[in-house]
């Protein structure tokens, strides 16, 4: 049999799950996608051990060994998102947004008393922009 | 195995049998997988998952590895995809389409994958354009071929992957256990966790209120997600209860 | 000890007296007067010791090198000729007397250490001038002098006149010394070294290259300093300073030094006829202009600032026609008297509470109340309008035959042209000196109206030094065959001629001016015009800061006060106008260099805030820009992260893989 059938099959699903980490929302879909990409590397490994006739079965001891890691990593994996989901109420990916830059981070520590000042004008807007509009006249 | 590049080898034009088998199943097996991360249906991609790695474990077999055909069958279909159903309902998931299973960078994931695939599909075939797999002789992987291999050559990483699996079970247990404020143990009974329904329904209205605020989407999506989700919190309950 | 080591000692002692002052001013009051009065004392004793071992004789020359200064040498050398001694001993004579002054002039000023160290340093400054050997040192002096004046004239910071008094003082003269630098470095090029000696041996022999450009060159900064037009603007506002101050400027130091170096380097000057016609030129127009100024100020010091400037324009042209004997002469007994003049206007200002001669023309018994001042004034009057037997007859009279030789040819230092303007100059400028100074004894001491304030007795300290300046005011002329022998040795004696034409043209200037006074008394209304500062307990630099703070507010104007009783309105005429300004020269000055310079300052300024800054507050801003817009990308998506890592994994295979294809095919 051609090498190149099962290659481009293995290249094709991996992409396929690539695509799916990058573009599912749901974090279940987005293992699941993992899980297709594991597989096509499976496929590679059975592949070119099979190409290669290798005396040890290097490659297909991988694969179970990947089989096995990949069952275990599916449970913690869930795990973690149940515990996400506990936490957030939401299992999105695109919702655990904790590590964005806020406007609120670009606030020095020293222009803490600026800031503080600021909003409380903003209470009194027309009156706060008035001082302002004197102190630097 | 350079030596199977020799000519005399059928071509691209002459294909065996097992060739259009690997073909024909490739193809549904990649129809699956993409209907898996496209469809719009959670439950759904997980059915469609199961028909992908069927299909791989058919591709196994094509390929004469016995043993890892069954065990994928075994273990993924049998197991992986059974949990991963499970995470779905318990993350009360919906039934039916929705309308937001993609994220907002499709585009660029769909440029991404599809660059990688062409690159990928390009080298692969520039390289092994003229090799060929000796499928003759007696099937490499088969059960007892397998099992000869494993226990010769691989006990140790064998053993070190059944502690790494102990492992894994603990740290999934952990990790999923509902922490309790008291320290006692909170997946000990049923009465442990009724103590403990009321503050952590309180906890969960807290958190829905602060997603609720930071959410951006329009408000009627948002009371329809919060009536849901209220719902869904019920049976979830009970559920949870039952296992 | 050899004559060196005390001419060493001469402009050592007020230095380590100022030092001295500066260290301990604060933390040792009681020092104070003694270290700025002793250590002046003392050098003027010394100066008068070595004047009197140096007799006139053979110049003594010492010298001894620090450090190797490069192709040209800068050498510690003394100098010390006829002139140089005699100098040193007017310079020590008025800085004592100044300083004696002071002491009473400024008892309860807060400044007064900082004050005396300053009038120390600028008198240690002025002998360092005197004595030295060497341009480069001599340069030193003459710069430590011009940053004293300014701190001097500057004293009454509290006051905006005073502030810009001692800002033009220094601008002025520091726009005189930037070509006097370079012309010392092009005469220390042609010559080859500093060395006054070197130098007058070098001219000597070979002649410079380039005489009139150096003479040229060198006359600018002494113009500065010695205050000849067109650089003199910064001497009357320099009235601003104490009075005492004023004495010590205008009377010994600071404009004595330009003409005491022409005087040194006169054969540098008498190598180029086209610098001295300038020097004649400038000669004349100083001391014409300034006789008319004089005749229009009504700020009485301002009157005698103007008549500083004239008298040093009798300098220069006694040295326009090579006499450096006469200039030297007419410097030492203008020195003497003009230090009177000062240090009496000081009481005068004291005792009637203004220093605008318009106010003190409408008091009565002036003269009654401070009768040492009175006297004193009077005699040194009469030596500036150069009424014999006093000696500013006889130097003026030294001044113009020597312009009359020269003119007629009896000289041939000179050329002929320099020698009849000086003579025509000196001679209308003889009919204006009298005239001012008649003016202002009228009108200072012959007030009618109230009488004057009783501000009780000037302190001794003020009264004695005015007697003791009178001396030689009197009687230095009667040393003018004595002189002789200490200068050149051409005869100081005036001959009967000019004697009898100055005389003549000075008591016309005189009598014109008494007519011309008893005319306006009669037509003048009597009511005060001016603002009168008393302080009877206060000191008197108080009462003097006050008058000047008070002139411009009361008169509008610094020089003037609309005062119809004034003589010398009515003998100018429609030029009264413009003599008050100074002939509009501060006018021509601020459209030439000051907007030039202010609109320079401006655009650097604009420069500096639109263009400079735009560029620091654009580096900034894209920086804050670009940090925005990195800012924006990180979004928290992890999807996003992930999906832009593998683009540019991607990326970077596929060059990898093209290049590595290209450089196999290659």
């Amino acid at each position: 049999m051609h090498l190149a059938y099962p290659a481009v099959l293995a290249v094709l699903l991996f992409c396929t799950g690539l695509y799916g980490v990058l573009a599912r929302r749901n974090a279940i879909l987005v293992l699941m996608s993992v899980e297709l990409m594991l597989n096509a590397v499976n496929l590679n490994l059975v592949a070119f051990d099979v190409w290669l006739r290798d005396a040890l079965h290097a490659g297909q001891a991988l694969t179970l060994f990947t089989i096995a890691i990949a069952a275990a990593e599916i449970g913690i994996g869930l795990a973690i998102v149940l515990a996400v989901y506990r936490n957030r109420g939401s299992s999105d990916i695109d919702r655990l947004r904790d590590t964005a830059e806020t406007d609120d981070a670009e606030t020095l520590p020293d222009d803490a008393d600026a800031a503080r000042d600021s909003t409380a004008d903003q209470a009194t807007a027309p009156a706060g922009k008035a001082k302002k509009a004197e102190a630097t006249a | 195995m350079t030596l199977a590049a020799t000519a005399g080898h059928p071509g691209f034009l002459s294909p065996t049998g097992v060739e259009i088998a690997f073909v024909l199943v490739g193809l549904v097996t990649f129809g699956a997988a993409l209907i898996t991360v496209t469809t719009k249906q959670l439950v759904h991609a997980a059915l469609w998952l199961v028909v992908a790695l069927g299909g791989i474990a058919v591709e196994y077999l094509l390929l004469t590895a016995e043993f890892i055909a069954w065990v994928q069958v075994l273990i993924y279909v049998g197991s992986i995809v059974v949990l991963l159903l499970f995470g779905l309902m318990l993350t009360r998931a919906p039934i039916g389409r929705s309308p937001d299973a993609d994220s907002g960078n499709r585009g660029l994931a769909l440029g991404v994958a599809v660059a990688s695939a062409a690159a990928l599909v390009w080298v692969v075939v520039d390289a092994f354009r003229t090799t060929w797999i000796n499928l003759e002789g007696p099937a490499q992987g088969s059960t007892k071929a397998s099992g000869e291999f494993l226990f010769r050559h691989w006990v140790l990483p064998f053993e070190a992957l059944s502690v790494l699996l102990l492992a894994a079970l603990v740290g999934a247990i952990v990790l999923s256990r509902k922490e309790g404020k008291d320290g006692k143990d909170p997946g000990g009974g049923v009465g442990a966790k009724g103590s403990k329904g009321g503050p952590r329904g309180k906890d969960r209205h807290v958190m829905r209120d602060r997603t609720d605020r930071t959410d951006r989407e329009d408000r009627t999506a948002r009371t329809a997600r919060t009536y849901r989700t209220d719902r869904q919190e019920q049976s979830a309950a009970s559920r949870e209860d039952m296992s | 000890m050899t004559t060196t080591t005390l001419a060493v000692l001469v402009p050592l002692l007020p230095f380590l007296g100022a030092a001295a002052g500066l260290l301990l001013g604060r933390t040792a009051p009681g020092f104070v007067r003694p270290l700025a009065v002793l250590p002046t004392l003392a050098a003027a004793v010394l100066a008068v010791v070595v004047a009197a071992r140096q007799g006139g004789g053979r110049p003594i020359d010492a010298a001894t090198q620090l450090t190797p200064t490069g192709s040209v040498p800068v050498d510690l050398a003394l100098h010390l000729d006829g002139f140089a001694v005699l100098v040193a001993v007017l310079v020590g004579l008025v800085a004592t007397c100044v300083q004696v002054y002071s002491t009473a002039y400024l008892k309860d000023d807060a400044r007064y250490p900082s004050y005396a160290a300053l009038v120390s340093l600028f008198t240690s400054a002025m002998l360092l001038v005197v004595y030295s050997g060497d341009l480069m040192v001599l340069l030193v002096g003459w710069e430590i002098m011009g940053i004293c004046s300014y701190f001097l004239v500057g004293h009454y910071w509290e006051t905006s006149e005073a502030r810009a008094a001692s800002l033009k003082a220094f601008l002025v003269t520091k726009l005189g010394d930037v070509p006097f630098l370079i012309g010392l470095f092009a005469l220390a090029a042609d010559t080859g070294t500093f060395r006054i000696t070197g130098i007058l041996a070098a001219v000597t022999n070979g002649g410079l290259d380039h005489p009139t450009l150096i003479a040229l060159l060198l006359l600018a900064g002494v113009a500065g300093k010695s205050a000849q037009f067109p650089l003199h603007t910064w001497l009357p506002d320099a009235m601003a300073g104490p009075t005492p101050v004023s004495a010590l400027i205008h009377a010994a130091t600071m404009v004595a030094a330009g003409i005491y170096f022409v005087a040194r380097l006169l054969p540098v000057f008498a190598a180029s006829g086209a610098a001295l016609v300038v020097l004649a030129l400038m000669a004349a127009v100083t001391m014409i202009g300034s006789g008319l100024a004089a005749l229009a100020q009504d700020d009485i010091k301002r009157v005698l600032a103007y008549s500083t400037i004239g008298q040093l324009g009798y300098m220069s042209g006694a040295l326009a026609v090579g006499d450096r004997g006469a200039a030297v002469f007419h410097l030492l007994s203008h020195g003497a008297f003009k230090a009177v003049l000062f240090l009496a206007a000081g009481v005068v200002i004291h005792a009637a509470g203004t220093n605008s001669l318009a106010a003190m023309s409408r008091m009565s018994g002036l003269n009654k109340r401070i009768p040492d001042a009175y006297w004193t004034m009077t005699v040194a009057l009469l030596a500036l309008a150069a009424i014999p037997p006093f000696a500013g007859f006889f130097s003026k009279e030294a001044v113009l035959v020597a312009a009359e030789h020269t003119a007629f040819g009896d000289r041939d230092v000179a050329p002929a042209a320099a020698g009849w303007t000086i003579l025509v100059a000196g001679l209308a400028a003889a009919v204006l000196t009298a005239a001012y100074a008649t003016r202002l004894w009228l009108l200072a001491f012959r007030g009618r109206g109230t009488e004057a304030p009783d501000h009780g007795r000037q302190p001794v300290a003020m009264t004695s030094v005015l007697w003791v300046l009178a001396v030689p005011t009197i009687a230095f002329g009667l040393a003018a065959g004595v002189l002789v022998d200490w200068f050149d040795g051409h005869s100081l004696a005036p001959s009967l001629t000019t004697a009898v034409l100055s005389t003549g043209v000075g008591l016309v200037g005189g009598l014109v001016t008494y007519g011309a006074w008893r005319h306006t008394t009669a037509l003048a209304d009597r009511p005060p015009v001016g603002a009168v500062a008393a302080h009877p307990g206060g000191e008197p630099a108080l009462v003097e800061a006050e008058a000047i703070a008070s002139h411009t507010a009361v008169y509008g104007t610094i020089a003037d006060a609309p005062d119809p009783s004034d003589p010398g309105r009515l003998l100018l005429g429609p030029m009264h106008r413009h003599a008050v300004t100074g002939f509009h020269l501060d006018a021509l000055y601020t459209a030439l260099f000051v907007r030039p310079v202010g609109a320079a300052a401006r655009l650097v300024h604009f420069l500096d805030r639109e263009v400079v800054e735009t560029y620091v507050r654009g580096s900034g801003s894209i920086a804050r820009g670009l940090g925005t817009a990195i800012r924006r990308s990180q979004t928290g998506n992890v999807q996003t992260y992930l999906g832009a890592l593998l683009a540019g994994t991607l990326v970077l295979a596929i060059a990898a893989v093209v290049f590595a294809n290209v450089y196999a095919g290659a």
